[in-house]
Parts: structure tokens; sequence; C-alpha cells
């Protein structure tokens, strides 16, 4: 069941929110043990919060959008009263105080915390295997990863804990464990959606954005949590965007540039991402490659200029106020002791290489430099986006490594991220969307990319190769065949999209983009 | 010994003075901005830096600054925020933020009342840290020292100003943050309270041999903690006396940072050059851009207050020259007029004596009386009203109060206002009319003619019993002044008429009606 | 490196020092594509969107409440944060 066929289904008292919050925990009871997708489940507190909407329901109010549907929060988003740790043990102990307004926004929405999800620690990571808590598997096959950082909010959703899940994107850690683990995942333009209570990592590219199993609801969960916030001053005066109406309009005479630079992937990901771009041809769309040269520069950009954010962001973490303290006969070593002991390696070893970026006589050549090709790389999507209205690359250049692949090879873990990394440099929007599998079996996510608060026009676009895929229709792991049977469903429907062509174009249907 | 006054050295001064805003709210977050109240009672997940907080920018705060800016005639600027990235336990997110490259207000310049220009490099804002309190092995067994923090202070706006090294005396750096306090509190910026640490002073002190040319300024040392006019003066000639020691010696300064300690009146090494801090700069990505607003700036620079400067011009002008002027302005203290006028504005009373003077009142007397008696109860002076104490001044100017009454009626007229002729009556100081004047020299000068014969063949020191007998003889209401006058007037007179009976009593038509 | 760890508060061991040591110069040399590009008269981008002037009013609000603040504490005492002797470190 979706979430919203959930919500629906609980505001209408067809069914209750705890006869669904229920069924959630059942299923994190069955199968929690093999994937490690949380760092808590709050399950009395979300029953409560069930009891709660079931009783607002009974007394004939409207709970909200997404009343008595569970969500899962990454462990870097500030609960009030529920322990945050950003998987590191440099939090140990902390209970946030205050709620993240994305939370906030979430429960007024009716929506129900189910749990923490895992995380590499302080977001730093493409596998969820640099947690201080251990790492998270795939659920398309615990052998794997599900990709980074966002990685336990993804396998909680596809493994059908819950429905939807809240990540943060830094450089691609919701698109990317989206992509690897098939679902749908969204980083929203910079600005859209309040950074106020998300621990920071990179302030200039983080974004909360939702993970969910459909299009359809991660438009429901991002309408719910974006718009302005007072206490975010990076945060647009943009109202949400209204994405419900715009996801069955169909991409008919919409053009849509195929990012040459990026289809450097694995052969059996390049061919999904040609395969998308051909459905959407069919489905009206003018397709072309397009040369975004900028973009090959920005992985070096991004592993300088996060690094150097995150030194300075985690420099509160001091044993003083809150959290891990190790002490020492003064402060210095105290300071010293605690952070070594806090902080896991790719933590240390970015706040390290961070730091470099920023130190006296490196400044200009590193984080200055870094800082200017950020800027040449908006030009060269200008550029593009003066001649399309969406652009199509991969979201990973490969479907699911191995757990414990990459971990001794930092520079090949930071090679996950190639394709998304632009979007956060950027501050547009990008989400993944499952399309098909590779030669492996597992997921493939295509990556649709739009200019700044392009949301409409990329969920269009996003609708229509969910379309084409054969998927959306609900949850992955809902109904009978659970998690193995919707990977088997969308590699038929990758198949499908490749005949697309010689079938009506059923679902392509309404007026030509609105741009 | 005096700063700058060692033979063959000059002194170079340049001043860092922090001052704190006076907001409601801190600079960016909505705690309160309050100094004593209980420890960590004033904080937020913003100034406690905990996870997941983010900066919001107070714009009672960038107004001020601007206000601070105009007032210093700076360049006023888009600007954009900087973290400086250190480690101190009273610094809650391990780094500060404040401005670097693109500060709020660049150039300026600020003249002192001894006429200085002092040139100002940059005026910007940045947050405060929280207080860090030592606690000593005593009171506890077997504990070395340690530390509490209280984060109430941290993140209350400040705005940071900078001088060029233009200041060549520890007098002049005193007089440099005097005034520039002066401005703060004029602007609305500032409460002025050094004692409550609203004001704080790094010094950056040098020493150079004596006429080199400006460009051979000598190595600096940075002396921090200096939290009053007293401890300013006193760590700059401290300083000046062990740079020019060292260098005396055939040594080198070397370039570092010194904490001035009051109790021991010396400066100790806080850190090298070598150990100088890495700050690791970069812009704030928390905050957003201050860009320009024209109109919005003229407006806060039109609504700016007179400024100490223009108060002591104004003033200096309706006194008609009496800033010139060499010196009876003030009793003791051998200040010239300069420094009344200073005084009188920066103890607020600049306004009275204005007022004073448009009405009519003598500017001399006006300065002395409102130095003098009036500063002895400021708050009464302040609200005394300029037309009456006008009033009162022309009683004691024409002779109807002596200057000893009339010090009582203003007493009383700043303790509580009121009117100083009603004053005056209900004390009884009736006006001694002129005709009552002269009758009393008559009357004294019949009764001691001898005394009088004296007098008028040169023996001056009987002047003094005949003034004390007039004065005996009007019970009080003459003063000593105008009694000498009165005789002498008459001993002028007598050469022409001698006899003493004689004299006129329908000689004087000074006013004195009542 | 033993520089860059100590600004960062980290006390690391030598061999942590030398690992991290050759992954940053790994890292460093992909990187180098970004040296060698010429960005003369091109404005650094610190922010990905064009906002300014984002302020709030001046008007107080409730923190919070200091139990709270102070249950968080690793080492509280007397309403305050302890912390072991300020010796070397820097202000
Ligand atoms: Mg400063
Ligand atoms: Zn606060």
């Amino acid at each position: 069941m979706t979430a919203l066929e959930t919500a629906a289904a609980v505001r209408s008292g067809a069914r209750s929110a705890r006869e669904v919050v229920e069924g959630h925990l059942a299923t994190i009871q069955a199968r929690e043990g093999q994937i490690h997708a949380f760092n808590l489940v709050t399950a009395e507190l979300a029953l409560q919060t069930a009891d709660d909407i079931d009783q607002q329901v009974a007394r004939g109010e409207d709970p909200g959008p997404l009343a008595g549907v569970p969500v899962v929060l990454k462990d870097n988003l500030c609960t009030r009263g529920v322990p945050t740790t950003c998987s590191s043990r440099i939090l140990d102990g902390w209970v946030p105080p205050y709620d993240a307004t994305v939370v906030v926004r979430l429960r007024a929405a009716g929506a129900v915390v189910v749990g923490k999800a895992n995380l590499d620690e302080f977001a730093m990571g493409s596998s969820t295997e640099n947690s201080a808590f251990g790492p998270t598997r795939n659920p398309r096959d615990v052998g794997r990863v599900p990709g980074g950082s966002s990685g336990g909010s993804a396998a909680a959703v596809a493994a059908n804990f819950a429905p939807i899940a809240l990540g943060s994107d830094t450089g691609g850690s919701i698109r990317q464990p989206a992509a690897l683990c098939g679902v749908v995942g969204v980083k929203p333009t910079y600005g859209l959606v309040s950074r106020y209570g998300l621990v920071a990592f990179a302030s200039s590219l983080d974004q909360v954005g939702p993970l969910a199993g459909t299009v359809a609801d991660a438009a429901a969960v991002l309408e719910v949590v974006a718009g302005h916030d007072p206490a975010d001053s990076t945060s647009l005066g943009q109202p949400a965007p209204a994405l419900a109406g715009v996801l069955g309009q169909g991409v008919a005479g919409l053009r849509i540039g195929v990012v040459s630079e990026l289809m450097k992937g694995s052969v059996d990901v390049d061919a999904r991402v040609r395969e998308a771009a051909g459905a959407l041809a069919r489905a009206g769309a003018v397709v072309e490659e397009v040369s975004v040269p900028a973009v090959a520069h920005g992985l070096s950009a991004y592993y300088l200029i996060a690094p150097a954010e995150a030194s300075s962001n985690l420099a509160r973490y001091d044993g003083v106020r809150y959290g891990l303290r190790v002490d020492g006969p003064d402060v210095t070593s105290m300071y010293g002791a605690t952070r070594a002991a806090g902080f896991g390696a790719e933590v240390k070893r970015r706040i390290m290489l961070g730091a470099y970026a920023l130190s006296a006589g490196y400044y200009d050549a590193y984080y200055g430099q870094a800082q200017r090709v950020r800027t040449l790389i908006i030009d060269s999507f200008a550029a593009a986006y003066q001649r399309f209205d969406a652009l199509l690359a991969p979201t990973s250049p490969t479907t699911a490594f191995r757990v414990g692949e990459k971990v001794g090879d930092p520079l090949a873990m930071y090679l996950s991220d190639v394709c998304t990394t632009a979007a956060n440099l950027t501050g547009h929007p990008a989400m993944s969307v499952p399309y098909g599998v590779g030669d492996d079996g597992l997921p493939v996510g295509v990556q649709v990319l739009a200019p700044a608060l392009g949301e409409p026009v990329m969920f269009k676009v996003a609708a229509a190769l969910e379309r084409a895929a054969g998927g959306g229709g609900g949850a992955p792991g809902a109904g009978s065949g659970g998690a193995g049977m919707s990977t088997a469903g969308a590699g038929v429907a990758g198949a499908g999209a490749g005949r697309a062509g010689g079938r009506p174009t059923d679902g392509i249907v309404g007026p030509v983009g609105t741009r | 010994m005096t700063a700058g006054a060692v033979p063959g050295w000059d002194l170079v001064v340049g001043l860092e003075v922090h001052c704190e805003l006076l907001t409601a709210t801190k600079l960016f977050c909505s705690c309160r901005n309050a100094f004593g109240d209980e420890p960590n009672t004033n904080v937020c997940p913003v100034c406690l830096g905990l996870p997941g907080s983010l900066p919001v920018l107070n714009a009672r705060a960038v107004e001020l600054a601007v206000r601070v800016g105009t007032a210093l005639r700076c360049d006023i600027r888009p600007s954009i925020f900087h973290r400086k990235n250190y480690f101190y336990p009273d610094m809650p997110k391990g780094y500060q933020i404040s401005q670097y490259d693109a500060p709020i207000n660049r150039g300026g310049w600020l003249d002192l009342p001894g006429g200085e220009r002092i040139r100002i490099e940059r005026a910007h804002l940045e947050e405060d840290t929280g207080k860090t309190t030592h606690v000593g092995r005593s009171g506890r067994i077997h504990q070395a020292g340690h530390s509490l923090v209280d984060y109430n202070r941290a993140g209350v706006p400040l705005i940071e100003t900078v001088s060029a090294p233009d200041l060549r005396s520890a007098d002049q750096a005193r007089a440099y943050v005097s005034e520039l306090r002066a401005v703060l509190v004029a602007v609305g910026a500032s409460d002025g309270k050094m004692e409550e640490g609203s004001l704080r002073v790094d010094a950056n002190v040098s020493v150079m041999v004596s006429g080199a040319p400006g460009t051979a300024l000598g190595t600096r040392c940075e002396i921090k903690n200096l939290n009053s006019l007293r401890s300013l003066g006193r760590a700059i000639e401290y300083e000046a006396a062990r740079q020019t020691a060292v260098l005396e010696a055939g040594q080198a300064v070397v370039q570092e940072t010194r904490h001035w300690n009051e109790a021991e009146s010396r400066t100790t090494l806080m850190r090298s050059k070598e150990e100088a801090y890495d700050y690791r700069y970069f812009p704030e990505p928390d905050l957003v851009p201050i860009v320009g607003d024209q109109r919005w700036q003229v407006a806060v620079g039109a609504d700016l207050p007179a400024l100490p400067a223009e108060r002591r011009a104004r003033l200096s002008d309706a006194l008609n020259g009496v800033g010139e002027a060499p010196s009876p302005l003030r009793s003791g203290a051998g200040g010239d007029g300069r420094e009344a006028v200073a005084t009188l504005v920066e103890l607020d009373l600049d306004g009275l004596v204005l007022g004073a003077v448009a009405a009519g009142a003598d500017p001399r007397l006006a300065v002395n009386r409102a130095l003098n008696e009036a500063a002895a109860d400021l708050v009464g002076a302040r609200r005394l009203d300029p037309g009456a104490f006008a009033r009162l001044l022309a009683m004691e100017g024409d002779g109807r109060l002596s200057a000893t009454q009339a010090k009582a009626v203003l007493a009383e007229m700043l303790a509580g206002g009121g009117d100083p002729v009603a004053i005056a009556q209900a004390r009884g100081y009736q006006a001694l009319t002129a005709e009552a004047l002269e009758a009393a020299v008559d009357e004294v000068l019949a009764s001691y003619p001898d005394e009088w014969s004296r007098y008028l063949s040169g023996d001056v020191k009987v002047g003094g019993f005949l003034v004390g007998q007039i004065m005996k003889s009007t019970r009080g209401r003459s003063d000593g002044k105008a009694a000498a006058a009165a005789l002498e007037q008459r001993s002028r007179r007598s050469a022409k008429r001698p006899l003493p009976g004689e004299s006129g009593s329908g000689k004087g038509r000074l006013s004195g009606k009542r | 490196m033993a520089h860059v760890a100590r600004l960062n508060r980290l006390a690391l061991s030598d061999d942590e020092l030398d690992a991290y040591a050759g992954q940053l110069s790994a890292v460093l040399e992909y990187a180098a594509d970004i040296a060698a590009l010429d960005t003369s008269g091109v404005s650094p981008t610190a922010h990905p969107l064009p906002v300014g002037n984002v302020w709030r009013d001046d008007v107080a609000r409730p923190g919070l409440d200091r139990a709270e603040v102070m249950a968080q504490a690793p080492a509280p005492e007397g309403n305050c944060f302890r912390v072991p002797p300020i010796l070397g470190e820097l202000a």
C-alpha cells in the first residue's frame, strides 16, 4: 500500500492508524535483524501517535495529508526527546531538546515516526558502512550495501518498514541509496526544504528530501516538508510546490537532455538510462544528448568543499555541552581524546582533508578554486537549461556493490558520487527513479535533473519514467510478492519500457509541459 | 613613566574595541541579550551550538552597525559573514561567526576632542563568546583547578572597531576609547558600561625610533584583556617600556599576544607568533549576504542624533570663542576652555548651557555653574529647564542674588525643579537694591569715620573690615564682592566729594523692584 | 598532517597520521584536475542560490529550560559546564 493509499484509508476511517503502524512494526520485527536499517525503532511512541490520529479521525478531524503514514527519519534529523546519533559515538547519549522543522511538519501532517534510520556517520559515506552501529544491508541482496549515506532510510523503504522516509543529500546521499535499493529518492532545490534541525555535514550542499516507493508518495512528502522556514536563513521564500497535479501530465513536448559527461558508468546502467530516454521520447518528449562540460569537475570540487565545511561543522563536538567526553588533564587533551574516540575513521579523514583545504597557504588553491569551479558548473548547467527542460543521467555508476568491497579504498568509494554531486554544487533539484535492473539483477536508478525550483517538471518526467518502468502502483515489497517481486517486476518493466514504442501511449495524457 | 616619552623612541598604538550592541536579543538567535542573569538561562539550540541549529541575523544589530558606521564616516558596503575556526570552551560551535574580508563598515575616522583625527580601518559585526570562570584548587580536596562555562553571553552581538595605528601615547589611546564610547552611546549602539564588559579593548603596541618614517613601524605585540581606561593606559605604558628596554638592550621585540595582568601590573605572554592560530576563515554558509540598501542606509544616517564632536563644536560656537579662551572657566584642574566644552558634552550638560545662553545667560557664568554645581547632581541637571537656569544666572549676574545664594537656589532647583525667583523669595533672599546697599554703606561709613579716613588714605587692610561691616549691615544679602565694589566706588567718588553724608540716595537705578 | 590534526583537536596516532597522509594525497591528486582549470575572472560561489538580507526582528523569545540543557552536560557543575584547566588553549 502506498503512503497516499494509506492516508486515504486512515482519513476515511477504512483503516486505523494503529492497524497500519502495527503492520509495519511486524515487518520490521521480521526483517530488521537482517537489514539493520534502524538505529532506533520508536515502536511505543509510534503506537501512541497512531492512537492520537485515530482519535482525531473519530472526532471528525482531519489528521492531515499523511494521516497514519509510518515514516522513517534519517538519524541526523533532530527529534525532541528521542536520541539523535548521526551514527556517531560522539553524540553518545544526546537527546535533542527540539524537533527539526521537517519533523514538525511531518507530524503536523499526521505522519507517524517509527524510527531513526542508520546512516554513514554524519552522512559521510556512500554505503552506510561508516556507521558506529554497524552497516545496513540492502534488502534486495543482503550481501550488498544499500548505498549511502541515507542507506538506512532507503533500505527501510525498500523493505517496506515504512512507505516513506526522510534522508539528507549532500553529494548524492538520498539519490544513490534510492537507486541501489530500487526506490525513489529526491534531492530538492537547495533552500526549498528547511535545514533547521538537520545535523550539518556541508551546509551549502545539504538538503533534506524524501525517499518513497513511488513518485507520487515522494511528491506528497515533499509538499508537506517544503516551504519557507524563518529558522533557516538559506530557506527560500517559496511556498511548497504543488506536485500532485503534474504527475499525470506527461512529457509530450518537453525537451530532455542526456548528460554525456555522466554516461560513463557501467554498461548496463548506461543502457538503462538510454532506454529511459527512449521511453520519454516515445512519450512525446524531445530527447537529445547534451554536453555539460564543467560537470566533469564536480566530484573534485565536491570533495574539497564538502570536507572543508564539514571540518568546521564538526568542531562543535568537543565534549563540553553534550555527547561523549573523554576526560584529560587539560582542556586540549580532553578535546583531542574526545574527538579521537568519538569520530570514526571516515569522519576524521574528511575533517583532515577539509581543514587542509582551508588552511593558510592552501585556501586559494583548494577551497577557493573549488568555489570558482562551482561557478563554472553552475554556468555550464545554465547553458544546458537554455535548451532543455530537464536532464537525465545515471544516479550511480554501478548497481549496489558488495559489503566491504570499497571500505579500504576511500577514493573508490568517493567515485560512487560521480553522477550526483553536481546537483548539490549547483543547488538544483535532482531525483532518482528506479528503472529496470542491471546485469546482476539489482536495481538501477535513473537520475532526473532540473533547474532551480524545477521540481514540477522534474516530477513530471519522473512520473513518466515510473509509468514506463511499470511501477508506481504500490510500494516495493507491498502485496504478496515481497521485496523480490518488486525487483523482478522492475526488470520486466525495464524490458517493457524497451517495447513501449510498439504500444499505444497509454498513461501519456494531458497537455504539453507548462514551462 | 610617561608613555612615548622615552627619549629616542616613538610609541605606536592601534586599538580593536569590541562593543556589545544594545539589542534586546543575541546576534543570531532570539535569546535575551542581558548582563548579570543566572548562568545558562539565556540559551537556546543556536547559541549553545547544538547539532542542527542555524543562525538567523538580528536586523537591529545590522541597523546599529550602520549607525556606527555612519557616525564613524565609514564606507558602508555589502558584506558577508565568515567563520573563524578555533577551539575554546566558551565558543560553542568551534568557530566564531565574524566578518573578515567583507566587513559592513570600511574606512572612516574619529576626531578626538584634542583635534587629532584617528583613522578607522573597519567596524564589523561578530558574535561574543560565553564566559569562562576559573575555579582554583582551593575549596576542593585533591582537585586540580578547572573552569566553568556560562553561555549567556555567547552570541551577543558585538561591533569591533579597528583603528589604524595612529595613536601615539597612552593618553591619546584613552582619549580615543573615551570618544569612541561616547559615539557608540550617542548612536544608541552601546550602554558604554566598561565595568560590565560592554566595551573591551585589545591594543596593538609597538615602538619605533623617533622620527623614523611611518612605514618603519616596529614589531608589534597585541595586548588583550583591557577592560577599563585605566588598564588600557597602564598596559600601554608598561608595554612601551618593556619593548623599549628590549630594543635598547640590542634585542628584537618578538611578535606575540600578551595578556594584561591588572593585579601584577604587567603583561604576560599568551602566545607567540609561531603558535598563532590558523583560523581557516571561510564564508559562513548558513548565512546570506547583507546587500546594500542605499535608501535604508540614508534613513538610518538621517536618524542619527548629534555626535559628540558636533555637540562640542556647537557649544564652542555658542560660547563665542570661550572654547579658545585660556581658562578661568574651570576652577581647579587646570583645564582649558576646550576641556570645559568636552566635559560638558561628556556629562550631557551641553544642552543646558546652550539653552541658557540662548535665553540670554552669560556664557561664562553658565559654564561655571553647570560644570561646578549642576554637574554635582547630573540627574537633576539633565532635567533642569534651561530657561529657569538662565533666569537664575541673570539674578546672580545682576546682583540680585549673591553667589552663595545663587548656589543654594540652584541646589534646590536641581533637587526638585521650580522657578528661581520663587525659590529665592521663599528662602528670604530678598533682592538687595542698589539703594539699600548704598544706605548700608552710608551707615557703616558714618559709624566708622576713622577707618574710612584710613581707607581713603590708602590703608587697604582696613577695607576688609569695612566690607565685613557692610555685609553684616545687609544681613548677608550682599556678598563680599558687591560690598567691596560699592566701597571702592564710594572712595573714588570721595575724591570729588569727600563728605560721606552727601553721597546720594538717589544714585542707583539698578533693577531690583520687589 | 600533525599540524592539521592539532588544528582540529584530533589526537591521532602516528599510524593514523601516515594512513591519512596517503589517502589525502590520493584524493588531492584526483582533485588536481580543478587546479589546472583557468578560473581567472570567475567569482567563487559560496552559496548555490542568490539570496540576501535575511534577518529577523529583535524580539526576545524564551530559550531552553536550563534543567533540560544541563541534563545533557557531560560534566555539569553549579548550572555551568565544567571543563578541565585551560592551559595551552589559545583564545
Ligand atoms: Mg574579532
Ligand atoms: Zn540563543
